[in-house]
This record gives C-alpha cells, structure tokens and sequence, in this order.
C-alpha cells in the first residue's frame, strides 16, 4: 500500500518542554491510523503537526521532516493553504458555525470560489450523502447548525470538509462529545469513509481504536513507543509499556 | 441592647435599597425637567429655522446640521481606523512590549480630559496644520477622543468570537485574512455597531474639544466645504445659558432637550442591538 504521510525524526518543542520525541511513523494510504495514549502523551499535538494547526500557538519549535505526496510540509516555503485544503480536520468538539446547514458545508467552496453558483445544490446534497445526513435534513437545509444533535453536527463538521476535497482526514477525539450510539454510527461512518480518505483519528478510548482502525501507535510522554497493525498492538505489543497501557494498568 | 440580627438585617437592607434609589434620582430629575420646561418650544419651526433676534429667537437648525455633521466627520476619520487597529491588535498583533504599550496607550486615551482634546485639536490641526477652526479640524478632534472607545468596543467584540471559529476556518484552508473577513468579522459586528453608536453619542454631546476647532458662536447659515465654522448643539446651549442675556428659558431647555434626544436615542439603540445580539449567540 502507498504512504500517505511519513514522519522522519520529529521533534517538537512548546518553549523549552519537548512535547514530541523523534518521532517516526508511516500513514497507509486509505487506511485508518488511530493514535492512542494518556493525556498530555502528545498525540494531539502530533495530528496538528499533519496541517500545521500548532503553527497558531506562540513559541512552538519543530524539527525533522513530514512528507505528504513527496513534499516536505515543514519547510520553509511551505502554502498552508494548499496544505489544509490536502488536509482537512475534524475537532473534538463538534464546531459548526452558527450557521444554516447549507452555508456551512458551502463556507469553504464560496470563499476558494471553486464552485460555481449553479452546482451549490449539488455540492451540498454530495457532501450530505457522504455523511448519511441527506435524507434527514434535506428538509431543512436552512436550518441553524446549531439546533441539530451533537452527533448531526459531527456529522456536518465532516461533510464541511469534503467540498474542499482534502485526501487525509484528521480527527481529533471525534466523539468524545457523544454518546455510545452516536460513536458506533461515527465509527460506521469512518469506514465508508476509508474508501476515499486516509484518516488518523486520536482517540482516548482504546476500544474504539481497535474496533476501528488497521494501524495504530501508543504514544507515551512525546515518544511514540510503539507502532504496528492495530491486530498486533492489541493482541501481542512488543513493548511493556504498550502491554501495560492497554491492558488498563494506567492511562 | 441586646443584638438582634434582624433588626441589622432590616437597616441594612433600607440603606442599600435608599442608595439605589438616590441613584435614580438625579436621572429623573434632569429628564423630568428637562422635558417639562422644554417640550413647549419644541416645534417644527424650532427645528428648521435660523436663529434670530441674537439667538433669542428662531430655530436651532444650524446647530443640528452642524452637530450631525461633525458626528460625520468623526466616524468619518475614527471608524477605518480604530475598526482596523482593533482587528490588528487582536487577530495579528503577537504579545510583546510593543503591543503591551499600544493597549496602554489607548486605555491613557480614553482617561484623557475633554478639554485637553481640545486644545491638542486647537494646536496640531487648526494651527500647526492651518485647517483653522472648520468642520476638518473639529471632526478629527472628536476623532481621536472616540477612537479609544472604538478600539475598545471592536476587540471586545473580536474577542467574545469563539477561537473555534478561527481554528475551523483555517483547518479548511482558508487565508487568515479570509478567515477574519468570513469567520470573525460578520459575528462580531453588532458588538463593533454598538460601540460606533457608543461613539457618536459622545461625539454629538461633547463641548469642550469643538470649543476651540469648529464650533461658531453665531452663524445663521449653513457650511459651504469642511473649511467652514459650524454651530453645534452644545456649544450653542452653553453660549445661550451664559453668554446671551434675556433668552427665555424656553429657548434654552428646548436645546438641551434636542440634544438629550439625540444622545439617548442612540444609546437606546445601542442598548437593544446589544441585548439582540446576546439573545442571538448560542456559542
């Protein structure tokens, strides 16, 4: 399978705390990679390496290398823009704007202007079927985001994304807002989605980490201690630590 | 005498109730006599005419147009720029002395005394400059007293946006300009409306920075260009209270009526827009 994402040494610094330790690690393409580990353990803060999220935060210093589509997304030169439309990113915290649902999935087409006005209807009924939301909000297209469950927004932060037609989906904890029968339909989701996506999911729950992902890393204090199919991981980790971790001794 | 805890809770209570009740008073007054001894002289013809008979009689229509012009010319000059320092300040401004000492700056601004406003106005724009005493000379003057309540208000209003939004809209590979103008500007817009109305208030009612800029002790006519004089409503309402003998009272409470209208009906509105606003956000 190709890579989609690979890591070649990084390190990351807030200041003077290392929060990422030479990290090394490779992204199957249409694949899931979920990273898991306790609070604080960095894996957070490895996603928002992937589209450059941490650049907001004053003070951060990176090193090393992470190669998407051959390209160096760290150096210099690098078009954020053009990486987070390659990039897309789903948060913790379900975030539509307070707007009708039609103009959040067109907030980012209207804006790149990659849309004509004639194809809207259709880019809103594509990205509403991808999610499975279309057939109970076709109705109410003009709706205020924010009146819809969690789970319905979840669902609409994803579909907002995919007009800008990203190939990697990040998601950070996409569920830890929901409740079971949400999770399981977003994890459903998750898996149609592969077909098209790569997607890295972080996530607190290890459980969810098993049902749903091919690979999976177990972060510890800013290293990644392990990295290995997700069968593997669970079943039989090569590292104390892991075993430790996943068998509920901490975390 | 023996302590009795209700008793204390009794008197404390009277006297903290008497206190917000005294704070009432003074507003009701003022309105209270104000509109009673000046409503009789309100007219159309009061509205629309000249002064005449040495500003005894007549209308005051030349100080509203003055003074709605001069609250023109402020936002002309304060809007642009306090709007777009304040997004700079909050958006791309990194905390270092330098914006520690821009935050500082504007706050001494806000605390410095009208009439010193007015002499700086008189020194930098209509002698250093030569505007002379014009509408130019006094909008810019006004300019810069409200410009701190601009900023103010517009970073408040920046603020209180959810940095979520922000965060969204750059995860989709939106510009960080874009993102501001898209995501950060339309939803705080009613706060930086209520601080423009906020501003105009105090420029339309301020007498001492239009003393020495622009405003014209008697001039029964309207202005030709921004180089000209105006009257304006508080200044012409001191100079009939103090410099014009034999104006009937009338006269007098029926100016500071106008200009109490003006004032309060736009804080009025800024008042409603702002509760409109908070009812509306839901983040």
């Amino acid at each position: 399978m190709k890579t989609a994402v690979e890591t070649q040494d990084l390190n990351l610094f807030y200041g003077d705390f290392q929060a990422l330790k030479n990290i090394n690690l490779r992204v199957k393409e249409n694949s899931i990679t979920a990273l898991i580990g306790p609070s604080g353990c960095g894996k957070s803060t490895l996603l928002r390496t992937f589209n450059r999220m941490n650049d907001l935060i004053e003070g951060v210093r990176i090193e090393g290398r992470i190669v998407i589509e051959g390209e160096n997304i760290l150096a210099g030169g690098t078009d954020l823009v053009t990486l987070r439309k390659k990039v897309g990113m789903v948060f913790q915290r379900p975030n539509p704007f307070p707007l009708s649902i039609e103009e959040n999935i067109l907030f980012a087409p209207k804006i790149h202007k990659t849309a004509a006005k004639a194809d809207h209807e259709r880019i809103v009924e594509e990205s509403l079927k991808s999610v499975l939301l279309w057939d109970n909000l076709k109705d109410k297209l003009g709706k205020n985001a924010l009146n819809l469950t969690l789970e319905q927004q979840q669902r609409l932060c994803i579909a907002r994304l995919l007009p800008v037609k990203p190939e990697i989906l990040l998601m950070d904890e996409p569920c830890s807002a929901l409740d079971p029968i949400a999770t399981e339909r977003i994890e459903e989701l998750m898996r149609v989605l592969k077909e098209h996506y790569t997607i890295l999911i972080v996530t607190h729950n290890m459980q969810q980490a098993a049902r749903v992902s091919d690979d999976t890393g177990f972060m510890l204090l800013g290293e990644l201690i392990e990295f290995a199919s997700t069968g593997s991981i669970f079943t039989n980790p090569s590292d104390q630590r892991t075993n430790d971790y996943i068998t509920g001794r901490f975390g | 005498m023996k302590h009795n805890p209700y008793r204390t809770e009794k008197i404390a209570f009277s006297l903290l109730f008497l206190a917000t009740i005294v704070v009432l008073l003074p507003v009701i007054l003022i309105i209270g006599i104000i509109v009673q001894k000046g409503w009789p002289a309100i007219s159309w013809e009061f509205l629309t005419a000249m002064p005449e008979k040495g500003m005894r009689e007549g209308g005051i229509f030349p100080a509203i147009v003055g003074t709605l012009f001069l609250v023109l010319g402020t936002l002309t000059f304060a809007l642009p720029l306090g709007v777009m320092s304040a997004i700079f300040l909050v958006e791309y401004a990194k905390d270092n002395v330098l914006t520690r000492l821009v935050k500082l700056a504007i706050i001494n601004l806000a605390g410095v005394p009208s009439v010193v406003y007015g002499l700086f106005g008189l020194g930098i724009f209509v002698m250093f400059l030569k505007f002379g005493a014009s509408i130019l000379a006094g909008s810019l003057t006004l300019a810069i007293m409200v410009l701190p309540i601009i900023i103010t208000t517009t970073r408040e209003a920046l603020e209180s946006v959810p940095q979520s939004f922000r965060e969204v809209s750059l995860s989709l590979g939106v510009s960080k300009w874009q993102t501001i103008r898209y995501s950060v500007l339309p939803h705080a817009l009613p706060g930086i409306l209520t601080g423009i109305i906020l501003a105009v208030s105090r420029a339309a009612g301020e007498t001492a920075p239009i003393l020495f800029t622009v405003a014209a002790f008697y001039l029964p006519k309207l202005p030709d260009s921004i180089f000209d004089q105006v009257m304006a409503l508080p200044y012409h309402l001191y100079v009939i209270s103090t410099q014009v003998p034999n104006v009937d009272p009338k006269v007098r409470y029926g100016t500071a009526l106008v200009l109490l209208l003006i004032v309060l009906s736009m804080n009025f509105v800024a008042i409603v827009l702002r509760s409109k606003f908070r009812k509306k956000k839901k983040w």
